[in-house]
């Protein structure tokens, strides 16, 4: 069974936003796997152990993207994809061509028979990639994914998918199929000492995104107007006994905030 | 001007706020806009009705045993056949699970554009641009559509709704169109059934608690407080860390991104990867002990004290006030 996992390297959630013409300045920024991968990487080095297959990691980006594939090849990934273009062009493809040119890369690397992805980037929030990964390969999906349990016999999974408050729809899939993870699917390990030697062993194919058959060419929005959002200043400050600070809430919630 | 579709989600044929708040973007600027709506059984004159009230002109029905839960491919097949016999523009939704889910496959297959949870919107003849937040709210930017239909996700809570009086809209059943047959969502567990409070991406009101809590069972002094407010209850990652609440509760860079009416954060001293996903919220009140927290240089009210005994004390007055 052959088992793909595409990661993004994304900016360390503790970044602060420096815009420029093209938006995020990435310089000084420090790079990390996207958090969402982290299971999405678990997941496939475990469903891989179980059914004694193999999984590659895949990345779209320029060259530091392969620094995000280490930490999935330390953790336990066999191999790697790396989709190259340069920083310029990244920063004109929008979630459309990433997900077409992953898609030809899953097309022309596989067959593939899960393809794992993290359920959100945590860069752009866009929730996109997977979804669109499925329409393009016409592969089944199944988003935000707590629970997986994966029959390589069948060629079937079963995946619990959180929606709103606390609830979990129940999906089966036939693979080959899309699963998209969230925090809570698994506990990400760490990478070991060896696990990071090995890693430096491990291949990494690249592929061209222009060799793909597209570009910053396809995309079908442009992004503009950036922004930082206003600033909120602080409001009033109360002390007092609890009692007293109940008081002043309630009061300023119905009678300045008018939200009571 | 291109005319929109809108993807009504409903419970129990009551359209929820936040479907009904991108017909009236939508309709407020001018646009035509036709609403779908998918069920098991519906009552379709209260959902046409609803819908026309903010300003759908008409109302695709799609009724089909199979549609009791959502089902991605019967949907996606449905609204991409609706899309493409309707001259329609712009697909549009909620920023929901469903919509976040949907949206992404159906912009590929109606090679458009998208733009997912965004904030604003501006037509200008046939040019469509939507604002978004990026990298958790800590930025923002423009996403301009130019080739293909522009597919938009709002985020809840953002737009608003209109006075009501729009109009009425017209009924227009329509077959389901039936996906590759690939996968089948079966069932729900757990959560919504026995819980009755909101959710948090689109509740109006948000009490939310911190580490200081200690344990999961201190929840329920903001449980209560959240019932008598009709608020939803979240968490920081620390108190989801910690194991005091499941990871579905928490709000921020790493869980869910909030825009309530009214925050109330307990014992959360304000890391900025919790600020990144609710600072959007109207007012947002914070207790907590500690003077320093950053969380007081963005509230608009501060209390500083022990929520243990704050909490308790705020609901005993809110209820008061409320009665």
């Amino acid at each position: 069974m052959k088992i793909a996992v595409v990661v993004k390297q994304t900016p360390d959630t503790e970044t602060k936003a420096n815009l420029g013409a093209a938006g995020l300045e990435t310089n000084g920024v420090k790079f990390i796997l996207n958090p969402y991968d982290e299971f999405a990487v678990e997941e496939a080095i475990n469903v891989r152990d179980k059914v004694k297959g193999e999984a590659t990691v895949i990345s779209l980006g320029p060259d530091r993207v392969i620094d995000a594939m280490r930490t999935a090849l330390a953790m336990g990934c066999d191999n790697a994809i790396h989709v190259k273009v340069s920083e310029e062009d990244l920063a004109k493809c929008d979630s459309y061509v990433v997900a077409k040119g992953l898609a030809e890369a899953i097309k022309q690397k596989g067959p593939f028979d899960l393809v794992f992805a993290g359920k959100q980037a945590i860069d752009d929030d866009a929730l996109a990639v997977p979804q669109m990964l499925a329409a393009f390969l016409d592969w089944p999906r199944a988003t935000v994914v707590t629970k997986l349990e994966v029959n390589a016999e069948a060629k079937t999974a079963k995946a619990n998918r959180a929606i709103e408050a606390g609830a979990e729809e129940v999906i089966e899939l036939q693979l080959p199929a899309i699963i998209a993870a969230n925090k809570g699917l698994n506990t990400p390990r760490y990478a070991s000492l060896p696990g990071i030697m090995k890693a430096k062993k491990k291949p990494v194919d690249v592929l061209e995104l222009s060799a793909l058959g597209t570009g910053p060419q396809d995309s079908k929005v442009e992004m503009g107007g950036f922004e930082l959002p206003p600033e909120k200043q602080a409001g009033k400050i109360f002390k007092g006994s609890a009692e007293e600070l109940a008081k002043q809430i309630a009061s300023a919630l119905r009678n300045e905030a008018k939200v009571l | 001007m291109a005319k929109a579709l809108v993807l009504i989600e409903h419970k129990d044929s009551k359209a929820k706020k936040a479907s009904l708040e991108v017909v009236h973007a939508l309709h407020s600027q001018g646009v035509e806009v036709e609403a779908i709506v998918f069920g098991a059984t519906l009552d379709k004159d209260t959902l046409a009705t609803d819908c026309g009230a903010q300003g759908a002109k008409k109302l695709h029905v799609v009724s089909d045993a199979s549609l009791g839960f959502y089902q991605a491919e019967n949907y996606s097949a449905t609204v991409e056949n609706t899309f493409k016999a309707g001259s329609f523009g712009i697909l549009a939704a909620a920023a929901t699970a469903l919509g976040k889910d949907l949206l992404p496959s159906l912009s590929v297959k109606l090679e458009g554009g998208l733009g997912v949870d965004c904030t604003g919107l501006t037509i200008n003849g046939d040019k469509v641009s939507a604002k978004r937040p990026m990298l958790a709210g800590k930025y923002f930017a423009t996403v301009n559509f130019k080739s293909g239909p522009a597919v938009i996700s709002f985020r809840p809570n953002v737009m608003g709704l209109g006075d009501g009086s729009a109009g009425k809209a017209e009924i227009a059943n329509v077959a389901m169109t039936p996906g590759a047959g690939k996968a089948k969502t079966t069932g729900i567990e757990g959560g919504a059934q026995g819980n009755s409070r909101p959710d948090l991406a689109e509740a109006e009101r948000i009490v939310s608690g911190g580490r200081s809590l200690k344990s999961a069972e201190n929840f329920k002094i903001l449980e209560e407080l959240a019932d008598t407010l009709g608020a939803a209850v979240g968490a920081s990652r620390a108190a989801v860390d910690a194991g005091y609440a499941p990871h579905s509760m928490q709000v921020g860079q790493t869980g869910k991104t909030v825009n309530p009416i009214l925050y109330v954060a307990c014992g959360i001293s304000g890391a900025i990867q919790h600020m990144a996903g609710m600072k959007t919220s109207k007012f947002i009140v914070a207790i907590n002990t500690d003077e320093e927290a950053p969380i007081f240089q963005k509230a608009d009210y501060g209390a500083i004290g022990d929520l243990f005994e704050v909490v308790p004390a705020l609901n005993k007055e809110i209820k008061a006030l409320l009665e």
